[in-house]
């Protein structure tokens, strides 16, 4: 999933930092970049379902198990807060948020037969499409949005328990769909979207042209073609932390930026990022 | 320190990947099934009959009889193919000359019945030989029709067809020591059926929650007691163990006891929680101990203590540092099953490599195995293999990086009195006899 040779740089810009803290910040940033990698990895698993075949519901629950670990972590943290909070407005309540997530993930077209990637419902997965399209479709209301953002799901699910209050409005605005509202990540990728919203509608626009006709192994294959073996370092580094380190607040941009040209956006708001870095990501996809 | 001398090794090459091994009662029988839903039946051959000290030829196995039991179906209401593979065989009790198996794929259970026919009636009146009708001008007199001995014919004939009691699949089955009851295991319930009644089950566990959003916890699998037949145990995807009383009530979500290991801080990653799942459970043949295999461990558990096992084998603790390798390339969630042999004393689980491992008990030691024949000797002893993990580099060590993690010991049965093993390695299924001890030890 890391592309060879791109190894971003720890900036710590005008700070002046001891070299301690340094090589601890270095540490804590490769932890938590590999932890973001597992977190991918895991999200694309719970997506990787056969359409023929119900799943392995053992594996699916752990899978989401561990999803749901990490994100407690980071929420402990307060990466995954602040990841959230960069997006939208600080004064937003979450019960704001997720109603109004909601919303953009109702589908468009009601009678469509809702083709669902639920994480949590393991009612049988349904075969969906590239992973990127999930996240990247989901942000756009005028365009198809019968998918339903896997990461919002995730999101959603340990945030249950937290805003349990929450729930009830969105079971009330909830369509026919399994499971329930959204998390704060689509309200930002919306946020992204209306500061430029033709040429973002135009962007999955394209994605939408992609959906509707299933030809997803061979873009799956290009994309986890160039998968680095440096890629198991992860071993040495998440099985041997026991606690996840400090983070200071330079990690979270790691986090959130974009590491490379890889499929892994599904849980960030890579919306956010430049447009040149979607379009980018949509000629792998695309393959053009 | 035990060891296995293997004198006999029979190799058989079956068809499809096995996904199943077990012995019946009395070890004469061994049944496998495959991917394809196909079970293959080995007899062992008695030559000399009489003569129990005799080492000689007698003791091979022999296919015995094949047959389809699952086809592939389908699920019209969620649009799902229902897979053929056979998930597990239990054997009954035999009460007569016929033996029955139980077979299950990922939903229904079918009860075959296994008869032999030697014999077969001649000189009919009104049939010829070859079983046209006579031109009755011809018949003169009466005869009554003899039994004559023919070659034998193994008929294998379903004989219940237990389905629509499951809506997730089928891990567990075991037949109950009443020899009336079984009882099957899905991901979250768990049936008691009659052997006798296919249109109706008990359903005696159910840990599906109100909602599915909430769930954390699936059931990895369930046995009954050998000898209490109130009892029985279920695994789960959490590493716990839970032992029912039937007669406490008639659902038993609640356990009577739950066996649990407290989680050690030290050793904890984001892996801990799937490398605890359990994946597979087994009572002892005394019914006192439980064996329990998760990801890199066996443990035995004594059903008077809760609080943790008294015993834990590594198996492979050298996989320890690669759990995030195996997590991406879905190897952690590998299910390898665990037996006892005979006498409780000894342990066996499969590894990957085409490796099983075996586990002294009283000495608390273990050997690794291979399952694998080399053409030039087809009676050796098998070989103590080794996994290189640090210190002194032996000949013949095998690399932890080199390991073949596509060749996975998931399947395996010890003969219910004899040191006699049977192994599943892909199609190939591996029979190992230790003659120098033909007796148990």
């Amino acid at each position: 999933m890391f592309s060879k040779g791109t190894k971003r740089k720890f900036s710590d810009g005008d700070e002046e930092i001891s070299d301690e803290s340094l090589v601890g910040a270095r540490v804590a940033s490769s932890y938590s970049l590999q932890r973001q990698s597992l977190l991918d990895m895991s999200l694309i698993k719970l997506q990787l379902c056969h359409m023929l075949v119900e799943p392995n519901l053992c594996r699916s629950v752990l899978i989401a198990n561990t999803v749901r670990q990490i994100q407690e972590e980071m929420t402990h943290d307060g990466s995954w807060h602040m990841v959230t909070e960069a997006f939208c407005g600080p004064g937003q309540s979450p019960s704001e948020r997720l109603v109004a997530t909601e919303v953009l993930c109702r589908s468009r077209e009601q009678d469509a037969e809702p083709k669902l990637f639920s994480v949590i419902s393991y009612e049988g997965c349904r075969e969906e499409e590239v992973v990127a399209d999930e996240t990247l479709c989901s942000v756009s209301v005028s365009d198809t949005v019968s998918n339903v953002c896997l990461a919002g799901r995730i999101g959603q699910c340990w945030e249950k328990s937290e805003l349990s209050g929450v729930e009830r409005d969105e079971e009330a605005l909830e369509d026919s769909r399994l499971g329930s509202g959204e998390d704060e990540e689509i309200d930002t990728e919306d946020g992204a979207s209306t500061e430029s919203p033709k040429t973002t509608g135009q962007v999955f626009g394209t994605f939408e042209i992609k959906n509707s006709s299933p030809a997803p192994d061979s873009a799956l294959e290009e994309l986890f073609s160039d998968v680095d073996t440096s890629y198991y370092d992860l071993d040495t580094m998440l099985t041997g932390m026991q606690s996840a380190p400090k983070m200071g607040p330079y990690d979270i941009l790691d986090s959130l930026a974009p590491s490379h040209s890889s499929p892994s956006i599904v849980s960030t708001p890579k919306c956010r990022s430049d447009l040149n870095e979607l379009d980018h990501i949509m000629e792998i996809i695309v393959g053009s | 320190m035990y060891k296995i001398n293997t004198n006999l090794f029979l190799s058989f090459f079956v068809a499809d990947v096995i996904s199943t091994v077990e012995f019946n009662q009395t070890g004469d029988l061994l049944a496998t099934g495959d991917k394809g839903g196909r079970v293959v039946i080995f007899q062992r051959e008695t030559e000399s009959k009489g003569e129990s000290e005799e080492l000689g030829e007698s003791g091979e196995y022999n296919v015995y009889s094949t047959f389809q039991s699952h086809e592939p179906d389908f699920d019209y209401l969620k649009s799902l193919e229902i897979e053929e593979k056979i998930n597990k065989i239990r054997w009954l009790p035999q009460q007569n000359a016929a033996h029955f198996l139980l077979s299950t794929n990922d939903k229904t259970i079918k009860l075959w019945k296994v008869s032999e026919r030697d014999k077969r009636p001649e000189g009919y009146n009104l049939k010829d030989e070859e079983g046209r009708i006579k031109d009755i001008s011809t018949v003169t007199s009466l005869r009554v029709p003899v039994l004559k001995p023919t070659d034998l014919m193994v008929e294998v004939r379903p004989r219940r067809i237990f389905a629509n009691g499951h809506t997730y699949h089928v891990n567990s089955i075991s037949v109950n020591s009443d020899g009336e009851t079984y009882l099957s295991a899905d991901d979250l319930r768990i049936n008691m059926w009659h052997l006798d009644i296919t249109d109706r089950s008990f359903n005696i566990v159910d840990i599906k929650p109100a909602n599915m959003e909430d769930l954390t916890e699936v059931i990895t699998a369930a046995e009954f007691h050998p000898h209490h037949c109130q009892l029985f145990v279920y695994s789960s995807s959490k590493g716990t163990l839970r032992l029912c009383d039937m007669r406490e009530s008639a659902l038993c979500d609640k356990h009577s006891k739950i066996f649990e290991e407290p989680e050690d801080p030290g050793n904890r990653s984001f892996f801990s929680e799937i490398i605890s799942s359990v994946s597979d459970v087994k009572f002892s043949h005394s019914g006192r101990y439980l064996l329990t295999r998760d990801y890199l461990t066996v443990k035995v558990w004594d059903l008077n203590m809760e609080k943790g096992p008294v015993e834990t084998y590594q198996v492979h603790e050298y996989l320890r540092s690669k759990l995030c390798s195996l997590y991406e390339n879905d190897c952690i969630f590998d299910k390898f099953e665990c037996v006892w042999n005979s006498t409780d004393s000894v342990i066996m689980t499969g590894a990957y490599n085409s490796f099983f491992r075996m586990f002294d008990r009283e000495t608390g030691r273990g050997v690794t195995l291979e399952a694998w024949r080399e053409n030039s000797k087809p009676r050796a002893v098998l070989r103590t293999r080794r996994v290189y993990t640090g210190g002194r580099r032996r000949r013949g060590d095998v690399g932890v990086d080199s390991l073949d993690f596509t060749k996975k010991i998931l399947h395996m049965a010890w003969h219910p009195a004899e040191n006699i093993i049977a192994i599943a390695a892909t199609n190939n299924l591996y029979i190992f006899q230790d003659r120098v001890n033909a007796e148990n030890q």
